[in-house]
């Protein structure tokens, strides 16, 4: 395996994620329909719509987790088939989970440890011989384990096992976990849910500080989230793009308030 | 007093053992929900690969050294030959498999070494030694039976709380979906942990040659013991692996003792119902039923 230096060197087009006409049915039912949009680094993306509308399936098609039917997903210019589920945090792509996701057997600081395992540079063969450089790379990465649950300031967690922590505290040290790499695209699974209000404006302030640093992709259907803190909106009803753009844009878009508002009934016999 | 105090030592030694082949069975349960029934013929074709390198009268740590590697590479190769294509299939299957290659690999022993029973020279006297003017039931090489598991214990602590590979290896182990979407290679890291396992088993296998007889089935009633330290224990940890093997050892030693040794298997069962109609989880669970 390179180091993922050399993997991270290549082709920084401004277009880092792209999502070409994706189609994902199951079993005759299109769940995703030519869905295209691409996402640039350092933006914040949010992808949105009413239940059903395909979100999640956007995520774990950009995970690896579905196939989809039609259609490319590229990232930074190489497109991504037949990567193992592995491979895509050592390509600069981290996640979170809907709900937390946190191992429970482990440490807050050893969970994030383990989200690390991108930027760790020891092989399995010097850590079973334990070589000293095996103890400086473990220390190495404590510390910016401990550094990236600082900026989410829940360090004081640390040592403590995250079962018997509070969902919100959980919350920041799965976001932590997935930050402490230096990836240059996060998927979040709806960060939003569980949360209340004033965390959700927290989690805002935190998404809109990783703005520049990398790009960050949010499926999320709290709309308060969305318009403050996304760069751009991408709105799916029933498996298809029906508007993209800014967060004024797309508010003023009337097909997104129909589809919120659940108006027409052809649109919802078109989709059942 | 003296009774007391031999048959103390003698199953100290013997649960150390038992302790070294419950971590085995430990590791591999912990990380993959398998018993692995060939944990004993895998140590005991390791034990005969030492006896062949001491009968071209190669020095003991040389075979030793060998021994122990072997079962590292023993190890890998199971998980990668016979237990790779087996996951997400039924539970059951990979326990079948490890009970048919207990058979196979006694048989291969059997067929290259002979079923004979052969001892095996130790590294220190099996004298028992005298302490003031008492002569003890407890020998240099008892003291290196104590001394060499407790290393292996030590250095799988080490491994396991404080290297990164130890890390990913509990993360894998406790939660194998989220470490792969973390960038863990989960499948390498069940590669490692059944080369270790085997790692203890191999230890187990020459420590115990010694003190029984080298035979393709020498390992059998060893692993029933090692698998009642390891329930004991509660299968998940190491450390109640550890404290399993020394309460069966010191167990089965004192009802052989005082009760005949014919009494040791029955013991060895009763003790097990005890405990386990006790704390069914075993006494170091560190999870209540955790099913995958």
């Amino acid at each position: 395996m390179p180091p993922p230096e050399a993997k991270r060197a290549v082709n920084r087009s401004a277009a880092s994620l792209e999502v070409d006409a994706v189609t994902v049915s199951f079993g005759g039912l299109s769940v995703l329909d030519e869905v295209s949009f691409s996402a640039s680094s350092g933006e914040v993306l949010g992808v949105i719509g009413p239940n059903g509308a395909g979100k999640t399936t956007v995520f774990n098609v950009v995970c690896g987790f579905v196939r989809p039917s039609s259609g490319r997903i590229v990232w930074r210019g190489r497109e991504l088939r037949h990567q193992r589920p592995y491979q895509l945090a050592h390509l600069g792509i981290a996640r979170t989970l809907q709900g937390v996701g946190l191992i429970a057997g482990l440490s807050a600081v050893e969970n994030v440890m383990v989200g690390a395992e991108p930027i760790a540079r020891t092989g399995v063969l010097s850590g079973l011989l334990g070589l000293p450089r095996s103890a400086g790379e473990e220390r190495r990465l404590r510390a910016r384990s401990l550094e990236a649950l600082e900026r989410l300031g829940v360090a004081e967690f640390a040592e403590q096992h995250p079962r018997a922590l509070p969902y919100p505290v959980q919350k920041k040290i799965a976001i932590a976990r997935a930050l402490v790499a230096g990836p240059e695209l996060v998927l979040m699974d709806e960060p939003a849910s569980g949360l209340s209000s004033g965390e959700i404006a927290e989690l805002g302030r935190l998404l809109t500080s990783l703005r520049g640093e990398m790009g960050v992709l949010i499926v999320e259907h709290n709309m308060d989230l969305v318009m403050a803190t996304c760069d751009r909106i991408v709105v799916l009803d029933f498996g298809k793009v029906i508007a993209a753009g800014t967060p004024a844009e797309v508010q003023a878009n009337p097909a997104v308030t129909e589809a919120y508002l659940g108006a027409s009934v052809e649109s919802e016999s078109a989709g059942a | 007093m003296t009774l007391f105090i031999d048959l103390t030592l003698n199953g100290l030694t013997y649960g150390l053992i038992y302790a070294a082949v419950a971590l085995g069975l430990v590791l591999i349960w912990r990380a993959t929900r398998v018993i692995n029934f060939a944990q004993g013929a895998l140590a005991t074709l390791t034990t005969y690969v030492a006896a062949t390198l001491l009968d071209r009268s190669l020095n003991y740590w040389v075979a030793f050294a060998v021994a122990l590697a072997a079962g590292l590479i023993f190890g890998a190769l199971t998980e990668r030959v016979f237990m790779r294509p087996l996951y997400g299939k039924p539970e059951l299957n990979p326990v079948v498999v490890t009970i048919g290659l207990l058979i196979l690999v006694e048989s291969v022993a059997g067929a290259i070494w002979g079923s004979t029973d052969r001892g095996l020279t130790p590294a220190f006297s099996q004298l028992g030694l005298t302490v003031g003017h008492t002569y003890l039931d407890f020998s240099s090489f008892d003291i290196f039976i104590l001394v060499s598991v407790l290393v292996l214990m030590g250095l799988m602590l080490v491994l396991f709380r404080w290297t990164s590979l130890g890390l990913k290896m509990r993360a894998s182990a406790f939660a194998p979906e989220v470490a792969r979407l973390l960038g863990v290679r989960v499948g390498r890291l069940l590669t490692v942990g059944w080369a270790l396992a085997t790692f203890a088993g191999a230890l187990a296998g020459v420590l115990v040659a010694p003190l029984l007889l080298l035979s393709p089935n020498m390992m059998d009633p060893v692993l029933v013991y090692g698998f009642a330290a390891a329930v004991l224990g509660g299968l998940d940890s190491p450390v109640g692996a550890l404290v399993g093997g020394v309460l069966t050892g010191l167990g089965i030693s004192y009802i052989g003792g005082y009760l005949g040794s014919s009494m040791e298997t029955v013991g060895a069962a009763v003790l097990l119902v005890v405990v386990l109609s006790i704390r069914p989880e075993g006494l170091f669970a560190a999870a209540k039923a955790r099913r995958v």
